[in-house]
């Protein structure tokens, strides 16, 4: 169970990417938050990384996004066995940092990740269009206007992948929010990322804090804490002695 | 090309156009209002209006700095010791998160404290009391002009840096992932406030230049839509407050920045009283 098989790619994934995180860690004023992690992601395929608070969820994200100093490497290879260090990543973060009364609009955001004309002139037509394109993939066309802190929960969560599928990545991160996104919302979000997933080939490495829908919808679950503790589908990973050491049992559990 | 400017203002119906103090002020005001709502309507999305308050009272330090080397001018030793205190709070903010506002209080009291401990030696601070209050009336044609040429070179940062320090406000990660250069463009944000919140203070003045910066995004941000709204709102409440507190001061014989500065707060409270309820 610790080495990293494929899983059966599903959909129309073709699963001949993948990326490849070899050898990762983080060492934070001296302590180790990560230590030597390997994961390889291929394409079509949802990985949820689950793990107590603390475990170096977050910090595995912020090193893949090259945000903080870490040892090991990233790599990318396409589908035609081009290598890259570089991936095109897109990142969903867990929250975002706006008052609520902040006159930015959901078009301002798009603007301002896409475009070229800055969002005080008004942005440009083009990416507006792009931006319109972009949420009717999430069934979010009808937010445009509206202001980021008038969304709900679900709304700007699904507006923040949206954001991070333009233009559509090789590697998708998702951090999920801890509250706030009530359980209709989180179903809607998951079922489109997993429909999202086959139509882009996307990987997806997801933190969750939702252990059953991670039951519904992971191909593969990762659970962390400093090291991989136990790697595989979600029924292997959750039967794992070291996943109720970890986690604490879950009598409602699947 | 100045005199030119001057003489159209001049052939304004009205006595105070006649004066030559109140054209260069006039056209200072001008170029003033583009510049301070632009960098005021960021201060206030980023939630910074704290940090513009540490850079306005570092400018004390700055002065006693310039005074101790015995230049004539402090205008440069301000320039560098704001640029100094800018890079001391954005290296602070970035190494403690959001605890910043204990440390950047701690910042701006030491900078003030240490300031008036050096002007005041010998009794002198008297000298120095037009930086506190600004005398806009006094501004030369050349400082006009180079106010003219400041708010070029912001025109220009902001058409390049904008989007990245709007979303690197939301989301300094988010801003990353898509190859936007987080810690540049903060600097660069950072460096440039510093550089014309310095640079003016001399004619608004230390106690009030932040509310200069702050109070026309604050009442633009009651009643904006989008940015793009948000931004043609504090530019047209800076552009009213700004004229209409410049010719109000003439005939009041009151400091111009506060009179400015007590229109843009009456805005403030306007737009908080008509705002829509659920914002």
């Amino acid at each position: 169970m610790k080495t990293v098989e494929p899983l059966q790619p599903c959909g129309s994934a073709c699963g001949l990417c993948v990326t490849q995180i070899s050898h990762f860690s983080v060492n934070i004023r001296g302590k180790c938050i990560l230590d030597d992690i390997n994961l390889q992601i291929h394409c079509g395929q949802l990985t949820a990384l689950i793990g107590p608070n603390g475990a170096g969820k977050s910090t595995l994200f912020k090193a893949i996004l090259g945000e903080i100093p870490h040892e090991g490497k990233l790599q990318f290879l396409d589908s035609e066995g081009n290598r890259s260090a570089k991936p095109r990543i897109g990142y969903v973060p867990q929250r975002l940092n706006f008052d609520v009364n902040s006159p930015i609009t959901v078009g301002d955001l798009f603007t301002a990740a896409l475009g070229q004309v800055p969002v005080f002139l008004g942005g440009s037509r083009r990416t507006l269009h792009n931006a319109r394109l972009a949420l009717s993939r999430v069934e979010a066309e009808h937010l445009i206007n509206r202001r980021l802190g008038a969304l709900s929960g679900g709304e700007l969560q699904r507006i923040l992948l949206a954001l991070a599928l333009e233009p559509v990545p090789d590697l998708l991160l998702l951090d999920e929010p801890i509250s706030g996104v009530d359980f209709k919302g989180m179903q809607r979000f998951y079922r489109i990322v997993s429909e999202l997933r086959q139509q882009y080939d996307l990987s997806v490495i997801l933190v969750s804090h939702d252990l059953n829908a991670v039951a519904d919808y992971a191909d593969r679950v990762v659970l962390l804490n400093r090291v991989i503790l136990c790697d595989g589908t979600p029924q292997e990973v959750m039967k794992h002695p070291l996943f109720e050491a970890t986690l604490g049992r879950l009598e409602h559990f699947m | 090309m100045y005199e030119n400017i001057s003489a159209l203002i001049s052939l304004l119906p009205f006595s105070w156009a006649q004066y030559a103090f109140m054209q260069n002020a006039l056209l200072a005001v001008l170029a003033v209002v583009p510049l301070f709502s632009l960098l005021g309507a960021m201060v206030v999305n980023n939630q910074m209006a704290f940090f513009s308050d540490t850079l306005g009272h570092s400018a004390l330090t700055g002065i006693a700095i310039g005074v101790i080397a015995g230049v004539q001018n402090p205008t440069w030793s301000m320039l560098i010791f704001a640029v100094f205190i800018a890079m001391v709070v954005t290296f602070i903010k970035e190494r403690t998160g959001s605890s910043a506002d204990t440390i950047i209080g701690a910042v701006s009291a030491t900078a003030v404290a240490l300031g008036i401990v050096i002007l005041s030696k010998g009794g002198g601070f008297a000298r120095y009391s037009r930086y506190l209050v600004g005398d806009l009336l006094s501004i030369t044609p050349q400082e006009v002009s180079a106010l003219g040429l400041v708010l070029l070179a912001v025109l220009v940062l902001w058409y390049i840096i904008f989007n990245q320090l709007l979303l690197l406000s939301i989301n300094p990660s988010l801003a990353g992932s898509r190859g936007f250069k987080v810690k540049l463009v903060e600097a660069c944000f950072a460096i440039s406030l510093a550089l014309v919140v310095t640079f003016t203070i001399q004619w608004i003045g230390i106690l009030i230049i932040n509310a200069l910066l702050v109070l026309p995004a604050a009442a633009a941000r009651n009643i904006a839509a989008g940015m793009r709204s948000y931004h043609l709102w504090a530019f047209l409440i800076t552009a009213v407050c700004g004229v209409s507190g410049l010719i109000l001061s003439y005939y009041w014989d009151t400091a111009t920045g506060a009179t400015i500065v007590l229109l843009a707060a009456l805005c403030y409270i306007f737009t908080l009283m008509i705002r829509q309820p659920g914002r």
